[in-house]
């Protein structure tokens, strides 16, 4: 297997507050492959969008990566001074905010937004430059885009609007986009356009995707694979259609549940009891056990790590420890050995 | 935008009436013209007949129509205590009056806006808060104290600037400038100072307040994702977005530097038009105290109306597009 486009490994990012330190991500670790669009998944704080920031090198201080490691391409960069890590952002990896309404200056117009990012990364000239940022708002989809070139923001709707920071994000053909959200704040019926283009956008130019969202029809439409996060930890890795047909943690298996669907008529959604706890108050051993329907000892006092489950699954559950000394016995029995095609 | 234009025109003009029927009514309520005009020993047949003359037994809105349109031509009358027509009397000082206002109003922008960035940029730093600090000494010494204190320091024990006046003026014909001698410049610098720290220390207070709200903006935060430089994120995102409430602060500011010259002008004695009030109030002479409040009321108005404007050029939401507004 050739070497992964970026690779995280046991990355951790801490908050210092006058209370104490609050870990966001606590050792997480995933490979994105060339191409490859990685679904993330989880509830709001989980860490979804602590992690795009980590990648890009932008935590808002006090917050730090206080572990771990991020390589692109072979190079680490988490450690890089922050002039040449700013020569990456942009050039090798974009990012795609949630709220296109407030993602774009609305003191400048289009084109000078795009114009500055692509003579920022590239060495073009401000025709060509421009050439370049026209051809682009096209392929985005922007009707009558050397004409809507010279608007301001406040000229386009939201899901245009959208299109033109998906337009600044690949300006400089980037070679990952890390895309945080990017329908959350749209109407539904520009959210499956706006996907659509990023996804086009990207495989056209075989740039891979880690697509931040917490909405897993999305996830099931676009991404290869998904990672589920829970309170700052990887609680699963695999791919989509693997897990959502057959989630193995049961924190994945609640969350796909709560997904409503046509076939299957209910007359209340399946939850998950309880609340994600908070950064300062993560129980011991697996951060999942207080609302966990499987839990047994093991769960309250030892943490889980990520177990390789085949095929290119990996959960973290003591459920799925076979040498563990006090499994469960049926509950896992029941699962062990089913693969996913 | 024309019509804009000419909906702000009109409101102006409503806020100069309102204005003129508080400076006329200075006339009516502020002392008898007619027994500051003449001696005591004139009978009250006499008095009458004068009184007739001037116009003063019409009816009230036909006093004021007419105060309005003598006013609309720049007639203000005679002063009472120099004899001579109140508008040229004004506009002698005005020059001065509007130098120091412009240097001061500059001095206080350039560095307050210089200033008010830097401590945002380096919000933790020493120099920062040593920075903002004394600004706070700025904001709550008095002006005339300020002044006070300069013309201790620099003018009696340094002796490096004099402390009154405006030194040697070059006569322009309409226009009687210090700026073009150098005697007249360094008289320039204390007032200009003193005038200007209060509006300084105010417009840094904004500038940083504002930046500091303009880089927590989410198009702040996409513009280092796009990785362009912190010197295009600082001086040509967050700079421009800092800028827009800061620009209508600092005309109005620029407005009371002219009105509120006085204080200044009575400390460094400078020979502008808020000296000249000073001196009427002192001996009640009414029409050039209502010229004056014209006048400022003018200036205010001016100027509120090209910070509209300015709004306009920075600021593209607030142009009103109708073409464009239609996709």
């Amino acid at each position: 297997m050739t070497e992964p486009l970026l690779s995280v490994r046991d990355l951790v990012v801490e908050f210092p507050t006058r209370r104490g330190t609050l870990r966001a991500l606590d050792r997480v670790s995933f490979d994105i492959e060339e191409g490859e669009v990685l679904g993330m998944v989880g509830e709001s704080g989980a860490g979804k969008s602590i992690t795009g920031a980590a990648i890009i090198g932008l935590i808002e201080p006090p917050g730090r990566i206080a572990g771990g490691e991020i390589w692109l391409r072979g190079e680490r960069i988490d450690t890089l001074p922050p002039e040449r890590m700013r020569r990456i952002r942009g050039k090798r990896i974009g990012m795609v905010f949630q709220d296109p309404l407030t993602s774009l200056n609305p003191l400048f117009t289009v084109a000078e937004q795009i114009i500055e990012t692509i003579r920022t990364h590239l060495d073009m000239g401000e025709r060509e430059a421009r050439e370049r940022a026209i051809a682009l708002l096209d392929q985005v989809g922007i009707p009558a885009a050397r004409r809507r070139i010279d608007d301001y923001p406040h000229h386009f709707s939201g899901g245009m609007r959208q299109r033109v920071v998906i337009a600044l994000a690949l300006a400089a053909e980037p070679e990952l986009v890390i895309a945080d959200e990017p329908t959350t704040a749209l109407d539904v019926s520009v959210q499956a356009q706006i996907i659509d283009v990023l996804k086009e956008m990207c495989a056209s130019r075989g740039a891979s995707v880690l697509l931040i969202t917490h909405d897993m029809g999305v996830i099931a439409e676009t991404a290869d694979r998904v990672a589920v996060l829970y309170a700052g930890r990887m609680a699963e890795i695999g791919h989509v259609q693997g897990v959502i047909q057959n989630a193995e943690h049961p924190y994945t298996r609640g969350l796909m549940g709560s997904i409503p669907t046509l076939t299957q008529s209910a007359d209340r959604l399946v939850q998950i009891p309880g609340a994600m706890p908070r950064l300062n108050a993560i129980p011991d051993g697996c951060a999942f056990n207080p609302r966990c329907p499987q839990v047994f000892n093991r769960c309250r006092v030892e943490r889980p790590e990520l177990l390789d489950r085949g095929n290119g699954r990996r959960v973290a559950c003591w459920l799925y420890d076979e040498a563990g000394v006090s499994g469960p016995g049926e509950t896992a029995g029941e699962r062990t050995g089913s693969q996913d095609g | 935008m024309l019509a804009y234009i000419l909906r702000r025109i009109l409101q102006s003009v409503i806020v100069m009436l309102v204005v003129a029927l508080v400076a006329f009514s200075l006339f009516r309520f502020v002392g008898d013209p007619v027994s500051t005009l003449v001696g005591q020993e004139v009978t009250i047949a006499e008095r009458e007949t004068l009184r007739d003359q001037l116009g003063l037994n019409d009816p009230f809105p036909m006093q004021f129509a007419s105060f309005i349109a003598r006013a609309a031509q720049a007639d203000f009358g005679i002063s009472y205590r120099l004899q001579q027509p109140v508008m040229e009397l004004i506009l002698a000082r005005l020059p001065a009056t509007l130098e120091l206002a412009l240097v001061s109003g500059l001095f206080a922008f350039f560095f307050g806006v210089t200033l008010g960035v830097y401590t945002a940029l380096n919000r933790r730093g020493w120099t920062s808060s040593a920075i903002m600090t004394v600004s706070l000494i700025g904001v709550s010494l008095p002006t005339f104290l300020i002044g006070v204190l300069l013309i201790w320091v620099f003018a009696v024990e340094l002796q490096w600037l004099p402390s009154f006046g405006r030194g040697e003026v070059v006569d322009l014909g309409w226009w009687r400038t210090g700026l073009l001698t150098p005697s007249g410049r360094a008289s320039l610098v204390l007032p200009a100072i003193t005038l200007g720290l209060y509006q300084l220390t105010l417009i840094m207070r904004l500038v940083r307040a504002e930046m500091l709200e303009v880089l927590r903006a989410d198009y702040i935060k996409f513009a280092r994702a796009r990785g362009l430089s912190n010197r295009a994120v600082h001086f040509s995102h967050a700079l421009k977005n800092t800028m827009v409430p800061v620009i209508t602060i600092t005309g109005l500011q620029l407005g009371s530097i002219i009105a509120f010259s006085i204080i200044t002008e009575t400390v460094f004695q400078w020979p502008g038009v808020g000296a000249l009030f000073i001196n009427s109030v002192r001996t009640v002479d009414v029409p050039v105290m209502a010229a004056y409040l014209m006048l400022i009321a003018l200036i205010f108005v001016v100027i509120n109306l090209i910070v509209d404007l300015l709004y306009f050029a920075i600021d593209p939401r607030l142009r009103i597009d109708r073409s464009a507004v239609r996709h």
